[in-house]
């Protein structure tokens, strides 16, 4: 494979500790290497920053609620959509894009890898086509687990042996990344309507409470020695008063020790969590609770977070959480669609205007902002809109300037009708921190990689690694004139190399790459009696086959990337 | 006002589809200007002057700007898309998405239009003095928010769909309507001169309805309500009052109930 | 020798029932016999078998004949009748499986063309009632586990999709739902007394035309509101009752089809009935799913949302994708005279369709994808016989409830014919080349 040779830019690159030196970035058969030959195709980033491609830890791309989502919202695509250009396949949705646009424009922004955040088992076969689908970018999709019967019924019984046994089974079986567990218990309960508010609110029938299935899953997880941690979305999303739930949650880790082979230092991922940091008791004393949360994880460095930050847009919520998806059109009286599955999870759908005249929508954009600026530790905090529900993945350039410029951010707070009450609910005017472009390398590439246990694979430039490379229109060397600049940056890079191939040339896709499917494959311990409970559930309960639910045929997963995990002890 | 005159020329073999039909898009513009101004048959792309005689000159704004549409136009979709402002007048009839997405001007079609006619009208005024097709002032699929503004005149008889979850503005139908007038509407005035058919202000949550006509079906959702003297659009007449729709969310204004109104005159 | 072959799915209908066995012979290229499929889908398997199915393209001559042709020669003809077309339609889709429907999404692009499946003539009033008002649906797992009000309003699936009341709706033992058909009331709507109305707990035979005022009357009562005496042809109190009934459920559920979706109001039937949905969600628990037709039409919604963002009529001819159905839809472009070409595949508009739609189709040039002689074959320039999909090659295909499953090849296809995958990717190379296109 050919050779490439960055040279003259600005690298920024946590895994090294490279702050901004001019080095040159070597490229050979698609890896990071010490030097190359003469005849080694130059690129020149002269007056430009070099970081790795970005890893997108949560987004939602790919799957059955993603595509209700594109059905059931043609005004989504209405007057914006964008002509096939060359090799570039047609594009659209401004938040719910499709495939090909999912992949073109987050390859345009420097991403390199995409975690799909939630996969429904019985539906993998539909997350992994429209993964196929999607150019260029490395995907994963986390399946779920927190609302699983199998999962429900084994840690009722506290077995952790038998709980770990099925995640092993159904991660190999959906070809899927991590343990992902959303509204544990709360889901299930939605079965009937109901929901699980507080951890220790008890599951209908299973009788078991979200604290018990999350402390059960994050045991499984660390007995089976996965890349990433357990990945959650606790109970109680995006109510006033949620901040309770949040710290309930996560103090179900402490003291517990990560165990795997893969660098990763936390047993709990907290995702979005600025739906979750909510203090007040209703919408009218609705108030920021980031402090508390940040102060909690500032001290549990078992954890890692994501921040789900709000852009101000009209976008499109989609979650696991169909309870929250149901509150939620009560409260703005739009389409509200909902797909139970049998089980194993839910999902709901709704759209969403976060105008920035309205004060709780403008408290929740500072609460975002909160968390980041708040956060000590930049590898312990990754930048997300939990795409698209706060906001569609491709405004992360405009989030990137409200944390790197507080100029920006002023005039954002001057800007809003409630700026009084944005102001005595949050502490964002009292924030004036900014982000700096090394610790948003460490925010957007070696955090979230090191989170997801690829630390050794990306998010960073060291010899031995994915050769993912992005150039940005940033020169760390001249002031920032105009914040919008850093938008306009970050919106397209000047090139973006992915496995060693120049894949985005001055903001234009020139090849449709040859993107690889991660997933997770756990040799575990035979285990005869859930083999049997696997069975029996098939033969009963669900209404597919045993033999075609497991059926994952590699026209799915033509390019698969296999993370091998080896939990026989 | 500056008056561009365009006459159809070279019929097209299949649709035209003509959204620079408008006086914002020539504005500014002289004749071989405009001649050369995209459209498209099918995928051909291909100029307004393959297709029309242009003879004229356009004002330096839309505002300034009057259009006359001559010849044989039932084949052409989209005259007037996304007007501001100006007048646009087609005398004959048309085809589809007439002064769609328009917010300002005035358009007037002398004979027929097509379907989606006036789709999330926000302002303007279109009058129709032939027959609308169907989806008249309406939203466009699954969008929540219609017609929000302006006003629509159909001289003729309208078809079904017609202010499809409306917002505000006003539709008056001379004529007779086809089924569903204003559904899931929450705002906005439709006056229906002729005859209603049925599944008048379904799912309705705010707006009203007259018709000054027969009504073949009610719906069941809207209740009835007294009577009473009104003068509507230089009629003055009783009405039957109903208020509804009773199976659809409402809300409440000082602390009062609002609930769509139907008036069907007696 | 035989063997058998278990967990085969049946590409017929929307039910997509995946527990079929099916006996072949040795050498995999007889079919021998088929158990537990519904008789429809027994004879969707044995019919492949014919001693005298079409094996290889042929081209209308002047004369009106047939002339046996190449797959190579039927692909240059495919090919070059969409380069030339300024708007072709390509059709159907939903006889074939989610890979052949990607490369078509391909073929559609490069070509500029229209591209459009069955739910235009089925469940295409659905997709624009869910895109007004949303769905609050669930996989047919959760109705066979926790359903105890059933509803069938204007479907009759003892007829349409003979399986799914024993597979999931009336008949199953499931998880909450131990005591079966014994667990559950059902509710059919329906004019007729069909053979599932019979089976009903209530059946409310309804006034024609007036699905969406009785739907209507349903939201008013559960309100408490008043009613007038008669809606649709029921009395106000049995309208009460009903509501009552479906009320007082723990998990309800309301499968419907062609009686309301293609019926006076189409699409506004559709969307009051999820608004009913949504209204009950304030009490118990409801879903609602559309009895899909064919086997996967709902993949081909699938495909084209993930690809172009639309579910079914789809208008590519600007380069970009655009979606309104009276101007991109199939029948429309057909009875108006907007289409200069149609291919058509996995589908037989010439029978569904109406006639001067059919019409439309004999006047232009056109390509029927098609293992069968049909109407649509009938009217068509160029017809490509090609293995059966479900049958005779694999492939995803997504049910009625939109979960994903993949198709088995059972048996080979007669000697030399091709699967529609094979044949859409030589006909989209080929017309790349003719595009200038990489």
């Amino acid at each position: 494979m050919s050779e490439l040779i960055i040279k003259n830019g600005y690298v920024f690159d946590p895994v090294q500790g490279i702050k901004g030196d001019k080095k040159d970035i070597c490229i050979k058969d698609g890896k990071i290497v010490d030097k190359v030959g003469s005849s080694a195709k130059v690129i020149d980033a002269k007056d430009k920053t070099v970081m790795a491609g970005a890893v997108e830890i949560h987004a939602h791309v790919a799957g059955p609620k993603v595509n209700l989502g594109r059905i059931y919202r043609p005004e989504d695509k209405l007057f914006s959509c964008t002509p096939t250009k060359g090799m570039e396949r047609m594009g659209g949705g401004a938040s719910i894009p499709t495939t090909f646009k999912t992949g073109y424009e987050y390859a345009k922004m420097g991403f390199a890898v995409a975690m799909e955040a939630a996969m429904p088992p019985l539906f993998s076969r539909h997350v992994h086509e429209e993964i196929r689908d999607t150019p260029i970018i490395d995907e994963g999709a986390f399946p779920v687990f927190g609302n699983n019967w199998f999962v429900l019924e084994y840690l009722k019984n506290q077995e952790i042996e038998n709980t770990a046994a099925y995640c092993a089974w159904l991660l190999k079986v959906t070809k899927g990344y991590a343990i992902k567990v959303v509204n544990p218990g709360g889901t299930e309960a939605w079965g009937w309507g109901l929901n699980c508010l507080t951890v220790n609110d008890p599951v209908p029938y299973f009788d078991i409470t979200p604290a018990e299935i999350v402390k059960g899953l994050i045991e499984a997880n660390e007995y089976l020695g996965l890349p990433h941690s357990m990945h959650i979305h606790p109970n109680n999303l995006g109510n006033p008063g949620c901040y309770e739930t949040t710290l309930d949650t996560m103090k179900i880790a402490q003291g517990i020790k990560p165990k795997n082979k893969f660098g990763r230092e936390q047993v709990l991922h907290l995702t979005h969590t600025q739906f979750h940091s909510y203090g007040g008791t209703n919408w009218g004393d609705f108030e920021s609770k980031a402090k508390e949360i940040t102060d909690f994880v500032n001290k549990n460095k078992n954890i890692t977070i994501d921040t789900g930050n709000v852009t101000l847009d009209e976008t499109t919520t989609m979650t696991a959480d169909g309870p929250f998806e149901h509150h939620l059109t009560g409260l703005n009286h739009l389409k509200w669609a909902n797909c139970d599955v049998e089980l194993e999870t839910a999902a709901g759908v709704v759209p969403y205007i976060y105008s920035p005249s309205i004060s709780v929508c403008a408290i929740q954009w500072a609460i975002g902002l909160e968390i980041a600026l708040m956060m000590k530790d930049p590898m312990r905090c990754y930048i997300t809109t939990d795409h698209p529900n706060a906001g569609p993945f491709t405004r992360y350039p405009r989030v990137y300037k409200w944390l790197m410029s507080e100029k920006a951010r002023k005039a954002q707070i001057d800007s809003f009708k409630h700026k009084d009450k944005v102001l005595s609910q949050t502490v964002i005017g009292t924030l004036d921190r900014e982000i700096s472009l090394y610790e948003l390398a460490q925010m957007t590439r070696a955090g979230p990689a090191k989170s997801l246990g690829l630390a050794a694979m990306c998010g960073g430039l060291k010899p031995g690694m994915d050769a993912d490379v992005a150039i940005y229109n940033i020169n760390p060397d001249k002031p920032v004139a105009n914040p919008d600049d850093i938008e306009k940056a970050f919106s397209r890079c000047a090139a973006f190399i992915k496995s060693g191939v120049q894949v985005v040339s001055n903001g234009e896709i020139v090849n449709n790459g040859n993107k690889r499917t991660l997933w997770v494959n756990v040799k575990a311990k035979e285990n005869p009696q859930v083999m049997r409970d696997i069975n029996e559930k098939f033969v009963k309960y669900y209404s597919m086959t045993q033999a075609n639910y497991e059926a994952l045929g590699h026209h799915f997963v033509p390019n698969p990337y296999a993370i091998e995990v080896d939990a026989t002890n | 006002m500056e008056t561009v005159t365009i006459t159809m020329k070279n019929a097209p073999a299949l649709y035209l589809e003509a959204d620079t039909i408008s006086p914002d898009a020539f504005a500014g513009k002289s004749a071989t200007q405009i001649a050369e101004l995209p459209v498209f048959e099918g995928n051909s792309p291909s100029t307004l002057g393959k297709y029309f005689e242009i003879s004229g000159s356009a004002g330096a704004t839309a505002a300034d700007t009057k259009i006359v549409v001559r010849g044989d136009v039932k084949k052409v979709k989209y005259i007037g898309f996304k007007m501001t402002a100006g007048e646009v007048v087609i005398e004959g009839s048309t085809d589809q998405y007439v002064g769609a997405w328009m917010k300002g001007g005035k358009l007037t079609a002398k004979g027929d239009v097509g379907a989606f006619a006036a789709t999330a009208m926000k302002g303007g005024e279109l009058i129709i003095e032939g027959n609308a097709g169907n989806y008249l002032g309406a939203a466009y699929r699954g969008d929540w928010r219609g017609m929000s503004g302006g006003k629509i005149l159909v001289k003729g008889n309208a078809g079904s769909d017609i202010g499809m979850y409306m917002l505000g503005g006003e539709i008056v139908v001379n004529g007779n309507t086809d089924v569903h007038v204003m559904t899931h509407a929450e705002g906005g005035k439709t006056i229906i001169k002729g005859n209603a058919a049925s599944k008048i202000g379904g799912q309705m949550v705010e707006g009203t309805i007259f018709v000054f006509g027969s009504i073949d079906v009610m719906m069941p959702g809207f209740k009835p309500d007294g009577e009473v003297e009104l003068e509507v659009d230089g009629t003055k007449a009783k009405f039957a009052r109903f208020i509804g729709d009773m199976g659809e969310r409402h809300k409440k204004k000082k602390g009062i109930i609002v609930y769509g109104n139907l008036y069907k005159k007696i | 020798m035989t063997k058998t072959i278990t967990d085969v799915i049946c590409p017929f209908c929307g039910t997509l029932c995946d527990d079929v066995e099916v006996v072949v012979s040795d050498d995999g290229k007889k079919l021998l016999e088929v158990a537990n499929a519904c008789v429809i889908g027994t004879e969707k398997f044995l019919h492949s078998q014919s001693a005298d199915r079409v094996t290889k393209p042929r081209l209308r001559q002047e004369d009106g004949s047939w002339k046996t042709i190449s797959y190579d020669e039927a692909a240059d003809y495919t090919a070059k009748l969409l380069a030339k077309a300024k708007k072709p339609l390509m059709y159907g889709w939903s006889s074939t499986n989610c890979e052949a429907q990607s490369v078509g999404n391909e073929i559609a692009e490069v070509a500029k063309a229209c591209c459009d499946n069955t739910a235009a003539v089925c469940h295409g009033t659905t997709l624009i009632a869910v895109q007004d008002i949303g769905l609050p649906t669930c996989t047919l797992g959760e109705v066979k586990n926790r359903a105890d009000r059933v509803i069938f309003w204007g479907c009759n699936p003892a007829h349409a999709h003979p399986r799914h009341m024993s597979r999931y709706s009336i008949f199953p033992r499931g998880f909450f739902t131990g005591k079966g058909q014994m667990s559950r009331k059902l509710v059919v709507v329906d004019p007729r007394c069909t053979d599932t109305a019979k089976m009903a707990d209530i059946h409310l035979q309804i006034e024609q035309g007036r699905d969406y005022e009785l739907l209507n009357a349903l939201r008013v009562a559960l309100k408490g509101e008043w009613l007038p005496d008669t809606v649709a042809g029921i009395p106000a109190e049995k309208i009460r009752e009903a509501a009552d009934i479906l009320k007082s459920g723990r998990f309800g559920i309301i499968f419907f089809g062609m009686g309301v979706t293609q019926s006076l109001s189409k699409n506004h039937n559709i969307d009051e009935a999820i608004a009913l949905t949504k209204d009950l969600n304030e009490y118990t628990k409801y879903s609602i799913m559309p009895m899909r037709g064919h086997y996967n039409v709902t993949g081909s919604g699938e495909v084209f949302a993930w690809q172009f963002g639309f579910p079914y009529s789809v208008d590519l001819t600007r380069g970009f994708a655009r979606y309104n159905p009276g101007d991109s839809s199939s029948i429309d472009l057909l009875c108006r005279g907007e289409v200069d070409a149609v291919f058509t595949i996995g589908s037989d508009p010439g029978a569904h369709f109406p006639i001067s739609a059919v019409k439309a189709i004999a006047k232009v040039d056109s390509v029927c994808i098609d293992p069968h002689i049909t109407p649509t074959s009938g009217v068509s320039k160029l017809h490509v016989p090609v293995a059966f999909n479900g049958v005779e090659t694999g492939g995803n295909c997504y049910r009625m409830d939109n979960v994903p499953i993949d198709c088995r090849k059972v048996v080979d296809p007669p000697e030399g014919m091709m699967t529609d995958l094979d044949f859409l990717t030589m006909v989209c190379n080929r017309l790349k080349k003719l595009k200038g296109v990489a």
